[in-house]
């Protein structure tokens, strides 16, 4: 079905531009204009579908849901939503409060906030393109596990110790939860808000992918297969913690991401490590911790912190000793 | 009427302030748009994705920006 994508490629390099095959340019462009044409395409359709879907979707829904659910499904649920719903770190904020003021255990607060930034409509849509089907369901699967465990890692040490005066406001205060009703949606209305999102989330993550391709046909062109098989494969465990704590100031998001990390696989990055540095990058953020700190102590801050990285490494090392 | 654009002063919320500002000088309104900016009152509109559009204490949307000719008929509807 991508195979249009290569020929393509095959077309503008060989064909067109009659660049020699053994050049290393030759790979470089070749990857890089198989990558964005295919990421391209797949992201107009994938955003444009999900964007009807989901146009109905709200968190104020979501919240009345999870009121008063099992905790176990909670943290299930919480991940659940959190995959699909979009995220903005600007929105977080506003969202752990509302949860949190309708007693929704802060465990499953933050398997929703762990989740979501890693599993959206764009990641999918790279990883099953340019990384195969196999690959996305590892990472959809161990997105959402990450979410629950951290989850009831928070609720077991009893995070609402050090939850911010402002947050501990919220649940104190009145349970009445004013929330609104969205109107019923025609195609129509749908249609105007897939384009929209289609709109928005294009103009953000274009340049990402071209920045994220652009490295990742360099690294294809230029790195020597050899040289991390051989520096970072799965004998050296120290990588993927590295990768991990590598990750965490790399913040960029998932669009960028991906390319680069298909480009690692294929000169040999074992599986696992490159996981664990994907989901470093886009789930924990610095922008993102100092959002948190206006409803989070430090400490809380700090422990999140940690659990990431620990919950990611762990990822890692298990992952790489899986043979795929 | 009165309209309150609820957002914490992200790129987005900018956004809407701007273009509903826009909306009201284009329909020659004579209408308040204010930001509003602080986290509690935010809350209290019972509203978790930001920004949020609010007429007379009523709540439109949340959560995006929509087209110009979109935000008029909210407007207008009021």
């Amino acid at each position: 079905m991508f195979k249009i994508f290569t020929l393509f490629a095959d077309l503008i390099v060989f064909t067109w531009l009659k660049l020699p095959e053994s050049s290393r340019w030759a790979g470089s462009l070749h990857f890089f204009i198989e990558d964005v044409s295919k990421i391209f395409f797949l992201l107009v359709i994938m955003i444009y579908v999900i964007g009807l879907l989901r146009a109905s979707l709200n968190t104020e829904r979501i919240r009345v849901f999870l009121q008063g659910k099992n905790r176990f499904f909670g943290y299930f649920l919480g991940a659940g939503f959190g995959a699909i719903t979009p995220f903005c770190s600007c929105s977080s904020i506003p969202l752990f409060l509302g949860f949190t003021q309708a007693r929704i255990p802060i465990g499953i607060t933050m398997s929703f906030l762990i989740t979501s930034p890693i599993i959206n409509e764009v990641a999918i849509v790279l990883l099953g393109g340019l990384l195969g089907i196999k690959f996305m369901i590892i990472y959809v699967v161990v997105g959402i596990l990450a979410g629950v465990i951290g989850g009831i890692f928070i609720d077991a040490i009893k995070a609402e110790r050090y939850l911010m005066p402002l947050a501990e406001k919220m649940k104190e205060g009145s349970v009445e939860l004013p929330g609104f009703e969205k109107p019923k949606m025609t195609f129509r209305d749908r249609h105007q808000f897939a384009k929209n999102e289609l709109k928005t989330i294009f103009s953000r993550v274009w340049k990402w992918v071209f920045i994220g391709v652009g490295l990742g046909a360099l690294l294809h062109g230029f790195v020597p297969e050899e040289f991390i098989a051989n520096n970072l494969g799965s004998g050296q465990w120290w990588s993927v913690p590295g990768a991990v704590l590598l990750g965490i100031p790399l913040y960029s998001n998932a669009s960028g991401m991906i390319p680069i990390a298909e480009s690692l696989l294929i000169k040999g990055l074992p599986v696992g490590t490159t996981l664990a540095f994907m989901m470093s990058t886009v789930a924990a953020s610095f922008p993102e911790f100092v959002i948190l700190k206006q409803v989070m102590k430090p400490r809380l801050l700090l422990i999140f912190f940690v659990m990431l990285l620990v919950m990611f490494t762990c990822v890692g090392l298990i992952l790489n000793l899986i043979p795929f | 009427m009165k309209i309150q654009i609820l957002g914490t002063g992200c790129t987005k919320c900018n956004q809407l302030f701007a273009l509903t500002e826009k909306v009201v000088q284009d329909l020659e309104l004579n209408v308040e748009v204010k930001k509003v900016s602080d986290i509690n009152e935010i809350v209290a509109f019972g509203i978790m994705s930001i920004p949020a559009f609010v007429i007379d204490g009523d709540v439109k949307f949340a959560g995006n920006v929509p087209s110009l000719s979109n935000l008029k008929e909210i407007i207008k509807k009021g």
